[in-house]
């Protein structure tokens, strides 16, 4: 990871004054609020940020929201840390509009508010947004599923088995930057399912978890059992994908991919059940966060975004074994030694 | 000119006539008849509107959907549901409602799963450990409700998180993969073994669900005990009176429910193949949806446990058929929203039938 942020003003900057800060940041406090403390992308967006606070010598506060959606609890917990006179807030929002009030008094009151893996709407209503660049995570495993098939890309049969009817933005992003890394055109791109290439036999949702996707693959392979592309949302629903495909004798000829980069998932690379993965990495969200909060206690400075982005891209890499010609990957071997969870 | 009292008497001796006529002479019309056939018979709507929902999809689709390999295909997928619904069904009977069924499936799998590879400990140990959770879950909730009067939408309501907490921190969230358990302990998918007669596909779990509604059925209709789960949903009070044990009956009831959730949690591996904390977390709403859907009355004391199963396939048929036409997803919910008040406007005709 280390080479992707040296040479970013912000690395350089943190790193130096992490180095003088030592003494004199014993009164900071930082407060990381998370969607859920369950899920092992936060629990290892917690660890990073108390790995970050403990080197920078800050005192990190967590707090969660009992399950995913929990709007109140996160509201509760920005109050509380105002209260505290904490100098900033990492956030992963569950509801991206709603929390915007509560964190507009937040930066009122003076606090550096960053929305980590999750833009808030809109998404300059936080002082900055370190995220994973989703639709080129999306980008990424189309491309290596076309580049995969070759000329049969042309003829390929697609399943697409996204998160959940509401469509939340990190559904969206991950379904087209798959479809658009495929090549296939995504005619709105702020939905999916309204694509008319007779590629795609169909969409359905899986609620992002191993039951949901397993019915999503058996409801698309009864309508087109020839099926050869998968793009799932993430690992657990490729997991239940390939039960699926298993049961209908059909789990050797079929290319999954898929978005996370769990350890499970990334496993499951390594096994062959899924083709190629991209990963994000939520340790190195969560640690950027921290620092990015010293240094605006410090002396006031603020974060930058990604250069040509509208947030600060903590990066996403391709994880698999079969690496195709013009697309960047890395091996399953890096990926384990980088996966979450 | 008539009276008032003279007008009075006329009109109770008109009305005495009817009664009498009634009783005598008059024949049900055709409509009281349904009524009175679907009073005995409560599973025979949603009977009809599985057949006539298949019916319509079949034509609608042809071979696609009409199929043996299809037709399977929707008792694979409402085979967890199905079984959570029996569970259900019986807790519903007794006029009570339980929202904790997903968590003990959810958190019986887990025991069973973090048993063997945490602690390795054999898999036929580590099921019948797991199965033992299950009815530990259901006879506390059983426990509050019976012993300390609790109302069982509160009691549930609590275990559910309790149940649902206690999985996250026990399991740290952890997936185990299917790869895994095939290596380790094949025991744990044992649901998920299937078999296949001409084009139909049938799992385990499927024949599973299919049995054990069929002997519920059986027990419901046949035992002292079924009696009793009827007799105190209908009136606690009388069946009380009429020297039923009620604390035991209902702590009897909830911890088989809780059984059959951990029998559920079990199918759940099978079906997913691997062991994952997250799933099953609507499982409480869409068993209560194919129960309603079903025919069994909220109320307590009426309804057949066969019309729960009707009322899961009811989903899946409309689910898979829906699918198939490339509908988008939010019609299916829109149409179970349908069938489910649907089902209650029924349920409160026939009850209207004088028993």
């Amino acid at each position: 990871m280390k080479h992707l942020f040296t040479g970013t003003a912000l690395a350089l900057i943190t790193a130096a004054g992490a180095a003088q800060a030592e003494s004199h940041m014993a009164d900071v406090s930082a407060c990381l609020i998370t969607k859920t403390d369950t899920n092992p992308f936060f629990v290892k967006m917690r660890e990073g940020a108390q790995q970050a606070a403990e080197e920078m010598g800050i005192t990190l506060n967590a707090y969660a929201g009992n399950v995913d959606g929990d709007h109140e609890t996160q509201v509760d917990a920005i109050e509380t840390c105002i209260a505290n006179g904490a100098s900033g807030i990492l956030i992963t929002a569950s509801d991206t509009s709603a929390i915007v009030s509560a964190v507009t008094q937040a930066r009122d009151a003076g606090l550096l508010v960053i929305a980590l893996d999750t833009p808030l709407n809109p998404i300059d209503a936080a002082d900055a947004t370190f995220a994973t660049d989703n639709f080129l995570a999306g980008e990424l495993i189309g491309q290596w599923a076309a580049a995969k098939l070759g000329e049969e890309a042309a003829n390929a049969k697609i399943a697409m088995l996204d998160l959940g009817v509401s469509q939340p933005s990190v559904d969206v992003l991950r379904d087209q930057g798959f479809l658009t890394g495929f090549g296939i055109d995504t005619k709105d791109p702020n939905k999916w399912g309204d694509e008319d290439d007779p590629r795609i036999v169909g969409n359905d949702v899986t609620a992002g978890n191993e039951e949901g996707g397993r019915t999503a693959m058996e409801n698309l392979l009864a309508k087109d059992p020839e099926i050869n592309v998968v793009y799932t949302i993430n690992e657990p629903a490729a997991a239940g994908a390939y039960e699926a495909l298993k049961s209908f004798g059909r789990e050797n000829d079929v290319l999954i991919v898929s978005v996370d980069g769990g350890c499970p998932g990334v496993a499951n690379v390594a096994d062959g059940i899924i083709g190629a993965t991209s990963q994000q990495y939520p340790l190195e969200m969560a640690k950027l966060g921290v620092e990015a909060i010293a240094q605006y206690a410090e002396d006031g400075t603020l974060p930058e975004n990604t250069e040509g982005k509208d947030f600060y891209d903590t990066g996403v890499k391709l994880v698999t074994d079969e690496p195709v010609d013009g697309v960047d990957s890395i091996s399953v071997e890096e990926g384990q030694e980088l996966c979450w969870g | 000119m008539p009276t008032d009292t003279d007008h009075y008497e006329t009109s109770v001796r008109e009305r005495r006539a009817e009664a009498v006529a009634e009783f005598a002479d008059h024949k049900p019309s055709p409509l009281q008849r349904v009524q009175h056939a679907l009073h005995v018979t409560p599973a025979l709507v949603p009977l009809i509107v599985l057949l006539a929902s298949i019916v319509v999809f079949g034509a609608l689709l042809g071979s696609r959907f009409f199929s043996p390999f299809a037709l399977t295909l929707i008792l694979q997928q409402v085979q967890i549901v199905g079984i959570v619904a029996a569970a259900q069904s019986l807790v519903i009977l007794t006029a009570g409602i339980d929202l904790s069924v997903g968590a003990i499936m959810v958190l019986s799998s887990v025991v069973m799963g973090q048993f063997t590879f945490r602690y390795g400990i054999p898999g036929p140990v580590a099921v019948a450990c797991g199965l033992a959770v299950g009815t530990a879950c259901g006879f506390l909730n059983g426990w509050l409700v019976a012993r300390m009067k609790l109302p069982p939408f509160i009691v549930t309501l609590g275990t559910w998180q309790i149940f649902l907490a206690t999985n996250y921190l026990y399991s740290a969230n952890e997936t185990i993969r299917a790869q895994d358990i095939e290596a380790t302990a094949p025991i744990l998918q044992f649901f998920g073994a299937k078999f296949s007669i001409g084009g139909a596909v049938f799992t385990v779990g499927v024949v599973f669900m299919i049995t054990l509604i069929l002997g519920l059925g059986w027990v419901l209709r046949h035992t002292a005990w079924g009696r009793h789960v009827y007799a105190l949903g209908d009136d606690a009070e009388a069946a009380q009176l009429s020297g039923v044990d009620v604390k035991r009956t209902l702590i009897s009831v909830y911890m088989l429910s809780g059984l059959i959730c951990a029998f559920a949690g079990w199918a759940l591996i099978g079906r997913i193949g691997s062991v994952s904390p997250t799933s099953g977390y609507d499982a409480n709403i869409e068993s209560i949806t194919a129960v309603v859907i079903g025919g069994i009355s909220l109320f307590g004391g009426r309804g057949s446990i066969m019309g729960s199963l009707f009322g899961a396939l009811i989903v899946g048929v409309f689910s898979l058929g829906l699918r198939l036409l490339g509908a988008d997803a939010q019609w299916t919910y829109f149409f179970i929203g349908v069938l489910i008040i649907a089902a209650v406007a029924v349920d409160q005709w026939i009850r209207k039938v004088s028993a």
